[in-house]
């Protein structure tokens, strides 16, 4: 870990250990009750990827904006997202964050600076764009932030996004989540290089490739992005790289849409992300019982959680049509 | 005969069509996996090389233009979109040029191409990855439609649709890849913008496509039951549109619902009612139905996708208030 790169205090450490874990159990969780059957949205764990959220927003403000995609259940936590409503928009339930109209692929979170996360590979870099720019012509200093992953960089929406963003010096911060995969291909398969960092400075965007499941690293290398933009400096890309644990979709472990990536798998698990930070903080001389403590406290917001998901009533189907314009009455 | 399921009739078609021409290849996401086209493409990497099945990167917009400039310049590809809602992301090139090459140069140039899409919904997946957008794209000037509803449509459609020399918009169902019929062994055609009549009735006409037509049979055979003899029309296309065969049919049982999966509003079942009412409005003897999606995206939770895809016992339903019949629930 990078703890030589900067000085970050244990308690900041310390709470995105704390974030990393809500998202890693609250996840594994999901895993079991897809597999039970109680769960049918399709769901994109992002288990093994935690530390790029955790770190990226825990320099954020509830004014920043986030955007992600189909794989957002880390964003929306780390953002500070309702863990309840959460999982009772995974349940279909109308207690959930979309209240059922969106599941696991379609969260929202607007009182955290969370307007929604969509599926469509790609769609929301230019949304979180277009909210740089809100900010930039209110001569505000909150900033956006986009995640996307690696096959995003393919459609022209990211190329067209950098370039506006860097033409109108918007504050936003480009961040891809490099795991190596669109669902079942390499990215050896997709690109003639493996260099999405570089699309910066073709673009004039200050741009770093890390290593995303190092969160000191990410939270580092995510605040100076975040400073520079908030001090008009304009846009960054970070390719932060990484692997998921799980399959594309779903919880299968190492069988990922018909794919082995047993070896590649085994080898990143050693970098497990929350391990790596847990290692840090002992380091910093955070003793193990106060680490001990976390967990349980965590378990019980992920229990409590469950709890609120399993007793919320499914949305009414005689409320199916509400709510396609803004004005005409809220479905429950 | 043999029996093959749709999603074998498609891999059959697509498997002879790359045999017997070697201008055809394949491009689009998920060719080299079982994840996105199911069986329908399964192992054809491995039978005609990865330089004819390019399973592409993420990359819609580029992947079609590039499709639509291979068949400018001679080849025969089928683009693969795995899901209607990936191929909005390429509808500058499907729309602008695709369909205006062949009237934009006065035919001195085609555009011989197979945009394949499928139709993927249901299952708690939501508003982009659900939609039927067929209308759509049939409200285009210089693009064909074809949705074939059985094995034997799968297969025949699909070898139609190559040898046009159009572009022409082949859209499947998962919901129908597991429905079996007849399938000849032979590489046949089926002709594009005809419609079949699936059966004979007398009481009341029901004009139907893809996976509604389904449901219209099972409608069918339900309301037979209750002594009311529907006919049903498959029209296999939905540009060309086949009218004359709904006309036929309308003037022997004067009434007519459409089925419909796609939404209501400016829809595929809007065209039929409004073509079929211009010209045989004397030979109806009430308001043509309809039944199709609400004004609304697909919502995810299983209690309201419950609710919101018309099934066979909707259109029993609608059948029932064409003929007046009130039913005892
Ligand atoms: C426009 C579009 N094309 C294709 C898909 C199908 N799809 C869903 S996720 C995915 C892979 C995306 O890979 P990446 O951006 O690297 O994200 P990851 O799944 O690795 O987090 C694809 C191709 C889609 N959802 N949207
Ligand atoms: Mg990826």
């Amino acid at each position: 870990m990078s703890t030589e790169t900067n000085n970050v205090k244990p308690a900041l450490l310390q709470s995105m250990y704390q974030t990393m874990l809500r998202i890693r159990l609250i996840e594994e969780r999901v895993a079991d009750l897809v597999e039970a059957g109680e769960i049918l949205t399709p769901c994109h764990l992002t288990i093994g990827q935690e530390a790029i959220a955790a770190g990226v927003c825990a320099n954020l403000k509830p004014t920043d904006s986030i955007w992600g995609g189909h794989r957002s259940h880390g964003h929306y936590l780390a953002k500070g997202g309702d863990i309840k409503k959460m999982l009772a928009e995974l349940f279909g339930k109308a207690g959930g964050c979309s209240k059922g109209r969106g599941g696991s692929m379609h969260l929202v979170a607007p009182e955290v600076g969370l307007f929604g996360t969509v599926p469509l590979v790609a769609a929301t870099i230019p949304l979180a764009v277009g909210a740089a720019m809100a900010s930039k012509l209110r001569n505000e200093v909150a900033v956006s932030v986009s995640f996307f992953g690696d096959g995003a960089t393919e459609e022209g929406h990211f190329h067209e996004s950098l370039n506006l963003a860097a033409l109108y010096r918007l504050p936003v911060i480009f961040v891809c989540e490099n795991n190596f995969y669109a669902s079942h291909m390499h990215i050896s398969e997709r690109r003639a290089k493996d260099n999405i960092f570089k699309a910066g400075a073709t673009h004039g965007i200050p741009a770093e490739q890390i290593d995303g499941n190092d969160v000191l690293l990410v939270y580092d290398t995510a605040r100076r992005a975040i400073e520079h933009a908030r001090s008009g400096g304009g846009p960054t890309l970070l390719e932060c790289r990484t692997y998921r644990w799980r399959g594309h979709v779903g919880p299968a472990w190492d069988l990922d849409v018909g794919l082995k990536r047993n070896d590649d798998l085994k080898g990143w698990m050693k970098r497990d992300p929350i391990e790596m930070a847990r290692t840090e903080l002992i380091k910093l001389g955070v003793s193990s019982e106060q680490l001990g403590g976390i967990d349980p406290e965590v378990r019980e917001e992920v229990d409590a959680a469950l709890a609120f998901a399993r007793a919320s009533q499914y949305p009414l189907p005689e409320e199916l049509l509400k709510n396609l314009f803004v004005g005409e009455g809220e479905a429950q | 005969m043999r029996t093959l399921s749709y999603a074998q009739a498609i891999h059959e078609a697509h498997a002879q069509l790359l045999d017997r021409d070697p201008r055809v290849f394949v491009i689009g996401q998920g060719l080299w996996n079982p994840w996105y086209a199911g069986t329908t493409l399964k192992d054809l990497d491995k039978a005609f090389g990865c330089d004819r099945i390019l399973d592409s990167p993420v990359s819609e917009n580029a992947t079609t233009g590039a499709a639509i400039g291979a068949a400018i310049a001679g080849m025969r590809p089928i683009l693969f979109h795995p899901r209607m809602d990936f191929m909005l992301l390429a509808i500058d090139p499907i729309v602008n040029q695709a369909a205006n090459w062949s009237y934009l140069f006065s035919a001195q140039v085609s555009v011989p191409l197979v945009i394949r899409s499928v139709i993927n919904r249901g299952g708690e997946q939501g508003a982009q990855h659900s939609q039927a957008l067929h209308a759509m794209l049939a409200h285009i000037p210089g693009l064909k439609v074809v949705m074939p509803s059985t094995a034997y449509d799968a297969k025949g459609l699909l070898i139609a649709a190559m040898e046009d020399n159009n572009p022409v918009i082949y859209i499947d169902d998962r919901w129908l890849y597991e429905t079996t019929s007849d399938v000849p062994e032979d590489c046949y055609a089926i002709p594009i913008g005809k419609g079949i009549v699936r059966r004979e009735g007398r009481d009341i006409t029901i004009a139907s496509i893809s996976y509604m037509a389904e449901e219209a049979m099972k409608a069918g055979l339900s309301l037979e039951k209750q002594g009311i003899d529907v006919e049903v029309i498959d029209l296999r296309s939905a540009k060309p549109l086949d009218i004359d065969i709904i006309l036929k049919s309308v003037k022997k049982t004067g009434r007519l619902v459409v089925a419909d999966g796609g939404w209501k509003m400016f829809g595929f079942a809007a065209e039929v009612a409004a073509s079929v009412s211009e010209r045989a409005f004397h030979d109806l003897k009430g308001p043509i139905l309809r039944v199709c999606l609400p004004d609304i995206p697909a919502p995810t939770s299983r209690a309201l996708e419950e609710r919101y895809y018309p099934r066979a016992s909707d259109i029993e339903k609608t059948v029932k208030k064409s003929l007046n019949i009130v039913s005892v629930a």
